[in-house]
């Protein structure tokens, strides 16, 4: 099971309090978690990356085991800890004002 | 007993203002979508209790929201009210996807539009500025959007179609963004032809198409900008807001970037009717319910100072459908006040004496109960007010 933090003007869009756990089904890449993601919670397509050309929304950031992501491969595979569900994957909102 | 609902938008939430026909004692609720842009709310004139929202952000993006129930209580388009997936559980359905439609059966190619410094830039979409609810569909409503375009739902907000004659009509690459951004905010709908409407785009122009959204042209003929070389250019002019007397839809006032207009046409000629305004920038215009010719504008000193001048807020009123302009300033600030008013940030009612409504840049929302002789304040400090709207109900 795959944890996944939500900035919280997302937690209130989806309706959901803390954080989202997640089956994910093959490898587990941003990409996976973010598909798994938005078929349970369809209406925060297109919050996190583009309805079309899928990529992240430029003032979100991916982090996870203490790293920022943000500028991986979608489909590189993230680590064994988020794999296995020991840490979270993180979706951040950028420091942009207010 | 008569009432009125007025919508606000802000930069942090929206508020749905209400009180009786006298309109002195009010009822504040919200912020709704606290912490969000919203750009624009409006109900719909064939079910006063549906009423849609754009509500928008910088880091997430675009949300459409829809009320069945006059504001109490909101949803994303697409999940039947009440119902849900699990307990306290999501949306089913997508209810933000506004893509330019590009495909050979009914799009357009997607082209690019001037940047700031003269270049050639993709088209992107950004957020919706403007929701206008069909006159007698509450299923359907039209979206202005940034970068410039028109979308329509027919149900109810869920799925959004470009009616991309518009875009396509081949003036795009000329088309450049305001300040603001290269927004399509105004659209005003004919009541007496379903197949006429009427868009405005900063920094493109006014359009108005007469087969239902097919084709478009462009209606800017009379408009003179400075900072365009050409002096009868076709396109490219700021056009900040227009306003409709529903009574008498050929008749249209302009707030452009500099200059009052006025069109008896339906848009094909426009005349300047700044006449004796302090200043001629601006944002809103609107016009009277029950006098055409009587439109209410509140100039701003200038494109560099988007603050009221002389530190005074005061509407000004034409009963003469321009030229001739008269200050209204009982209850409005007189002295060091330097608040802006957005262009979709006024409305009127259609009570027997005209209410005339305002939000500004330093959060307050006035009411005149007397077509604008005198004004009150309903609140002073919600965030900054992008958008005024009001339903009368009976």
């Amino acid at each position: 099971m795959i944890r996944l933090i939500l900035p919280p003007h997302l937690r209130t869009l989806a309706r959901v309090s803390g954080d989202v756990e997640l089956e994910v089904a093959g490898p587990v890449t941003q990409r996976s978690i973010l598909d798994a993601l938005e078929a349970r919670y369809p209406m925060l397509r297109g919050t996190i990356r583009d309805h079309v050309t899928l990529e992240r929304r430029a003032f979100l950031r991916f982090f996870a085991c203490e790293e920022d992501l943000s500028h991986e491969s979608p489909d590189a595979p993230l680590p064994e800890a988020v794999a296995s569900g020991k840490e979270p994957f993180i979706v951040i909102g950028a420091i942009a004002g207010g | 007993m008569s009432m009125v609902r007025v919508l606000v938008g802000t930069r942090k939430g929206a508020f749905v203002l209400t009180a009786d026909g006298k309109r002195e004692k009010w009822e504040v609720s919200g912020p709704h979508f606290a912490g969000w842009e919203i750009y624009h709310l409006k109900g719909s004139a064939a079910d006063p209790n549906r009423i849609y929202a754009s509500q928008s952000s910088g880091w997430f993006g675009q949300i459409i929201q829809r009320s069945d129930d006059g504001g109490k209580t909101w949803q994303q388009p697409g999940t039947p009210p009440g119902e849900v997936v699990e307990a306290a559980g999501p949306p089913k359905a997508v209810s933000n996807k506004f893509v330019y439609d590009t495909t050979a059966e009914s799009g357009k190619p997607l082209t690019t539009h001037q940047w700031y410094d003269g270049t050639q830039h993709p088209w992107e979409f950004k957020r919706v500025w403007h929701l206008e609810p069909s006159l007698t569909d509450p299923d359907t409503v039209y979206a202005g959007v940034e970068d410039a375009a028109i979308f329509r739902s027919t149900d109810g907000g869920q799925n959004w179609q470009e009616l991309s004659g518009l875009r396509g009509h081949g003036t795009g690459p000329e088309w450049q963004p305001g300040a603001g951004g290269m927004c399509l905010h105004t659209i005003i709908l004919d009541p007496s032809n379903p197949q006429r409407m009427f868009i405005a785009i900063s920094a493109a122009g006014a359009f108005r198409t007469d087969d239902g959204g097919k084709t478009w042209k462009p209606i800017n003929r009379g408009l003179k900008s400075q900072y365009i070389p050409d002096p009868n250019a076709e396109i490219g002019h700021c056009v900040h807001h227009i306003a409709m007397n529903p009574k008498r839809p050929d008749v249209l006032f302009m707030q452009k970037h500099w200059d009052v207009m006025r069109s008896d046409n339906a848009g094909d000629n426009w005349t300047e009717v700044s006449g004796n305004l302090p200043t001629d920038f601006g944002f809103v215009i609107d016009v009277h319910a029950h006098e055409p010719e009587t439109i209410y504008v509140v100039p701003i000193k200038s494109d560099g100072e988007h603050f009221v001048p002389d530190g005074k807020l005061r509407v000004f009123r034409s009963r003469t459908g321009g030229n001739e302009w008269e200050a209204l300033t009982k209850g409005l600030p007189q002295k060091d006040c330097y608040v802006n008013v957005l262009r979709d940030a006024m409305a009127v009612d259609s009570l027997d004496k005209c209410g005339v409504y305002f939000g500004t840049s330093g959060g307050q929302v006035y009411c005149s109960a007397d077509a604008g002789d005198s004004w009150n304040p309903i609140v002073r400090d919600l965030p900054a007010v992008l958008s005024v709207e009001v339903q009368t109900l009976t």
